[in-house]
């Protein structure tokens, strides 16, 4: 293999797993050890700058950080990355130093917001302080989006939202709430420089063609629907036995409502096995907790209707065949229907986008999954000045994707105002500080814990269950989330080689409890792969390669497991091996 | 500075036939310096020792004074051990080795602690061919009171000091050949593709098997103008033979084209596979091995690789007739035959 370009600034950011992993490339590693050191505001800062909504990402992101975690690798599970955001954004003081200055006088240009999520209210957040004037569009009557009116209180309580909703717009955003955008064009012909649309993907999908769904359509609601309605308190309460149908985070989000409002007997019924659901294992955890059954492989056939009432439905039980490719069909298993009483379904079969508002006369191309045709790094559609991002650019996906969206178009919009390309993105600011400290120690905390991950603790579940506003996770508290920043490997402090100054000695080697570390033959990846110490099979991980050394050999590091415990650096006597801190803070608009 | 090592350890590492993990093998972190040759020798130990799937039980690890006899500490850290006075870890493994011969014996020295004020005590366990591990680790210096000149130094090696020694220097493996070892080899503590096997082949042979691991001493001992620095040990460095260790029961499954190759069986049945550069190199033979250490010394190379052995020779047990089982598992009965045994004994005397 060639040695390894550790100046490309993906190298290093690769091996932070959660970083590389996030949308926004949240530097988790640094304030995750913030956080350890009681540095509360530094760490919410880290957050507010990268991912805009500490306080909501906190409670409620996807976080695909976590299944990255390179502690998974390492042991059973990864770092609570998402609820230690929250312990920053729960023990910040007041100081709001944080905020970046926005300018009085304006730059002159004008952007249209369409659409108040996080999508949004990022580019809101981007621009302002480069001098846009921004106006919001939302036909609510507050921003937010879909994190107000799907997102339950007991996930999440109004008052974090609207703190963090409240900081971007008092930033200086023009808002146009209640207000229904039903023709694009109309936007269009205000003149203003570019546009953004973060409408989402509002549509909940139905089963139109079941047997029955018209005459029980007063007891039949659309999940995201039905959510909305609860937020603004037309639905108040449901019947005793109720049946959500849907295996993602919607259907656990109605099933735990209903559970609140009076549903009784509240049942889950997935048609796929319940290993393909899509709702995140922690949604599906915290239903079960709360005594919601999910029975999987049963796929609707019918709503039974008597004396005009919906009184239950008919399900096929379904058994999944995997082919040699692992590729799934659903089949009827060789079963009678079974029947479920129910007073009440909820449909949470899916969400879908739709653009109403956008008529042929604006000339924006929409390709034939009924999305616009987007540029995928800048966002720009095919009418130069209009962009996309979150739901709305490429299906629903989730916050903090819409976040990253946000970013990017921000900087493509910065870009586009300037006259520039859009294609020359500014590069990430990175750094390389070393950890030395006094002799053999380090700046940072380099012992690896052994810790299992700590439980959120939680409020009295018949509490919860009385009162949809009560929020179920108390958060950690100051000692709990100290114990488990601990448990953070550290993965941006990297094993930095120097070739030049290696004597050979296997010292790294000898002391590296993973057996990264080899001297070997130089050979393909392939073929290096197979003769390292210790097996490097994970082929998404990087081997790290350094030019030849006197004997001829090279050194090879998997950084597969690395703990970045620096016992490698402590051992080198001759410094060949150092720990150094890499920073990767993604570009932002503005950035030169 | 870290005091510990973490706990985890690489996910996907098998483990031996006896179901123990590499770190079962492990001691203490070790406090040597950064870069001393010991703690390869150490790691070494410890992948022969684990791919051999000996039981950490079944092992005592003697040692003397110096830094290569504090490395006890830091592996098997489930076995037996006795850390004891300078130059004596011979006779106290002799005493251990009477009284229980089931254990395998690891005697760690240096070559302050053989060359010099052990010499009397290696002599004699050499003599009497002791069922032992003996390795030493030679750093040509006394490195744990500040590196002086040891009597491995070679004439005109100089340390941090800067002074050439102007002794001649003695060839531990020579003399361990000439004395009466049955197993005689010399490895390089920056070569484990060499070193572990030597030590499998060690650890299988009945007898005093003596390993001289050149094991340079970063602190005191590896300066541009001693030979027992990394980077000289290097650059005059000669295989004697390159070899596989093929353990009793495994099948052999590499091919060995002939006249290269020599086939040594050892005692309990495993078998050393030997590949040479020179087919006339016999490994059985004493006095040839002799004339080669000499012949490559002459010539200012330093030989490594297995060196002489002879699986055939009697070990001290075999040689003073004692008892087949450890002394702790004698009863009253087996040591008090009574009085027709002594009636016996007293009539053969007659
Ligand atoms: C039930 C449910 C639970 C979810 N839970 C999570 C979760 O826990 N974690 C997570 O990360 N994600 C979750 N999501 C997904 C997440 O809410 C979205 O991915 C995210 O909000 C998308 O942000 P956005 O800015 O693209 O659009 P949205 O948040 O959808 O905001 C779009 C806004 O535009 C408005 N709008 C649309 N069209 C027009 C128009 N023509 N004129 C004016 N205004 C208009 C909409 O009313 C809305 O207010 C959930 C989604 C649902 C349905
Ligand atoms: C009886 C006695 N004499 C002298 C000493 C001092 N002493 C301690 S270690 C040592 C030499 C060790 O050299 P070596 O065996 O080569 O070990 P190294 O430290 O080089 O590995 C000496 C002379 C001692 N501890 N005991
Ligand atoms: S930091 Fe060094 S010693 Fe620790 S696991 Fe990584 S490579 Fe091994
Ligand atoms: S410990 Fe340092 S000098 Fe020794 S092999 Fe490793 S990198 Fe090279
Ligand atoms: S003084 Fe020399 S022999 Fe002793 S630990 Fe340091 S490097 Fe090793
Ligand atoms: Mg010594």
């Amino acid at each position: 293999m060639k040695p390894t370009n550790i100046k490309d600034p993906e190298y290093f950011h690769k091996v932070i797993d959660c970083q590389y992993a996030c949308p926004s490339h949240t530097p988790v590693p640094e304030y995750i050890r913030l956080i350890s050191q009681g540095k509360y505001d530094e760490a919410f800062k880290i957050n507010w700058i990268s991912n805009v909504f500490p306080g909501i990402l906190g409670r409620i992101c996807d976080r695909p950080c976590e299944p990255a975690c390179r502690r998974t690798r390492v042991e059973e599970t990864p770092v609570a990355i998402c609820r230690l955001k929250r312990v920053a954004a729960d023990f910040k003081s007041d100081s709001t130093d944080f905020m970046p200055e926005v300018p009085q006088e304006k730059n002159g240009r004008k952007i249209a917001l369409i659409g108040g999520g996080p999508a949004s209210l990022t580019v809101a957040r981007d621009l302002l302080p480069l001098g846009y004037t921004i106006d919001l569009y939302d036909d609510q009557s507050k921003a937010g989006g879909f994190i107000r009116t799907q997102v339950p209180s007991f996930r999440l309580p109004e008052k974090v939202l609207n703190q963090e909703v409240d900081r971007i717009l008092n930033m200086g955003v023009t808002t146009h709430f209640n207000h229904y955008i039903d023709n694009l064009q109309t936007i269009i012909d205000k003149g203003y420089d570019a546009i953004f649309v973060g409408t989402g993907a509002p549509r909940g999908r139905d089963l139109p063609n079941l047997p029955g769904r018209q005459e029980g359509d007063a007891s039949i609601f659309i999940g995201i629907e039905w959510l909305a309605s609860v937020l603004y308190r037309h639905v108040t309460s449901t019947p005793e036995k109720v049946l959500v149908l849907g295996g993602g985070n919607t259907a656990m989000d109605c099933c735990r409502t209903a559970r609140r409002l009076g549903g009784e007997d509240v049942r889950v019924i997935v048609r796929s096995p319940r290993a393909d659901m899509k709702a995140s294992p922690w949604e599906i955890e915290d239903a079960e907790e709360e005594g919601i059954p999910i029975i999987d492989n049963h796929s609707p056939i019918d709503f039974v209707i008597e004396d005009g009432q919906l009184i239950g439905m008919h399900f096929q039980k379904m058994t999944a065949d995997y082919d040699e490719n692992g590729k799934r069909t659903l089949l009827p298993a060789d079963e009678a229907p079974v029947f479920m009483a129910c007073d009440q379904v909820i449909l949470a079969v899916g969400q879908q986008n739709a653009f109403p508002f956008i008529k042929p006369e604006s000339n924006i191309a929409i390709n034939k999954y009924g999305l616009p045709e987007l540029d995928e790094t800048t966002y720009q559609s095919s009418v130069p000045n209009i962009f996309f991002g979150g739901d709305a650019a490429f299906g629903p996906k989730n916050v903090i994707t819409a976040v990253a969206h946000g970013h990017q178009a921000a900087i493509s919009i910065d870009l586009f105002c300037q006259g520039k390309d859009l294609h020359v993105r500014p590069a990430p600011w990175t750094n390389l500080v070393n950890q030395k400290m006094g002799i053999q120690d380090w700046m940072y905390d380099s012992q690896v814990s052994t810790d299992k991950r700590y439980a959120v603790p939680t409020v009295d579940r018949v509490k919860s269950l009385k009162n949809r506003l009560v929020e179920v996770e108390l958060g950690f508290s100051k000692k709990t989330g100290h114990e488990e920043a601990l448990r953070c490997l550290n993965c941006d402090v990297q094993t930095v080689f120097e070739h030049s100054t290696c004597i050979e000695c296997d010292a790294c080697v000898d002391i590296c409890p993973e057996f990264c570390i080899n001297f070997l033959e130089n050979g393909d990846e392939e073929d290096l792969r197979t003769r390292l110490l210790a097996p490097a099979d994970e082929l998404s991980q990087s081997l790290y390669v350094s030019p030849p050394l006197p004997t001829g050999r090279v050194m090879v590091k998997d950084e597969n497991v690395c703990l970045h415990c620096g016992l490698c650096a402590e051992r080198c006597p001759t410094s060949s091996w150092e720990m150094m801190q890499f920073t990767y803070n993604s570009a932002v608009a503005g950035q030169k | 500075m870290s005091f510990e090592r973490p706990d985890f350890r690489h996910p996907k590492l098998a483990k031996n036939s006896a179901g123990y993990s590499r770190k079962d093998y492990e001691g203490a972190i070790s406090t040597l310096c950064a870069g001393c040759g010991h703690d390869s020798t150490t790691s070494a130990l410890i992948q022969a020792c684990f791919e051999l799937s000996i039981e950490p039980h079944r092992v005592a690890k003697m040692s003397g004074i110096g830094c290569s006899s504090k490395t006890p500490a830091y592996f098997l850290s489930r076995s037996h051990g006795f850390n004891s006075v300078h130059g004596r870890m011979p006779s106290v493994a002799t005493g251990a080795n009477m009284a229980n011969r089931d254990l395998l014996y690891i005697g760690i020295s240096g070559d302050g602690d053989t060359a010099s004020i052990g010499m009397g005590q290696f002599a004699h366990a050499l003599r009497r061919n002791l069922n032992l591990n003996y390795i030493c680790m030679n750093n040509g210096c006394y490195g744990l009171t500040k590196g002086q000149d040891s009597a491995t130094a070679d004439k005109g090696s100089a340390g941090k000091k800067g002074k050439p020694n102007p002794y001649t220097s003695i060839d531990l493996c020579e003399l361990a050949i000439e004395l009466g070892a049955s197993y005689v080899a010399r490895g390089f503590s920056g070569d484990k593709t060499q070193l572990v096997p030597l030590i499998k082949g060690a650890i299988a042979h009945n007898g005093l098997a003596f390993i001289d691991v050149i094991s340079p001493c970063v602190t005191f001992n590896n300066t541009s103008t001693s030979t027992k620095s990394y980077e000289y040990v290097r650059d005059h460095i000669e295989a004697t033979n390159t070899f596989d260790f093929v353990p009793l029961q495994q099948e052999i499954l590499a091919h060995y084209p002939e006249g290269t190759s020599q086939e040594v069986v050892m005692h309990d049945g495993s078998i050393i596979h030997l590949h040479k550069a020179d087919s006339s190199k016999d490994v059985t033979d004493r006095m040839k091995c002799v004339n080669n250490l000499e012949l490559e010394k002459s010539k200012g190379r330093l030989l490594t690789g297995l060196l002489y052995v002879n699986p055939e020779i009697m070990e001290t047990h075999d040689i003073i007739n004692s008892t087949l089982r450890p002394l702790n598992s004698l009863t009253e009965a087996d040591l008090c035959p009574g009085n027709n045994a002594l009636q016996m004994i007293n009539a053969s005397l007659r």
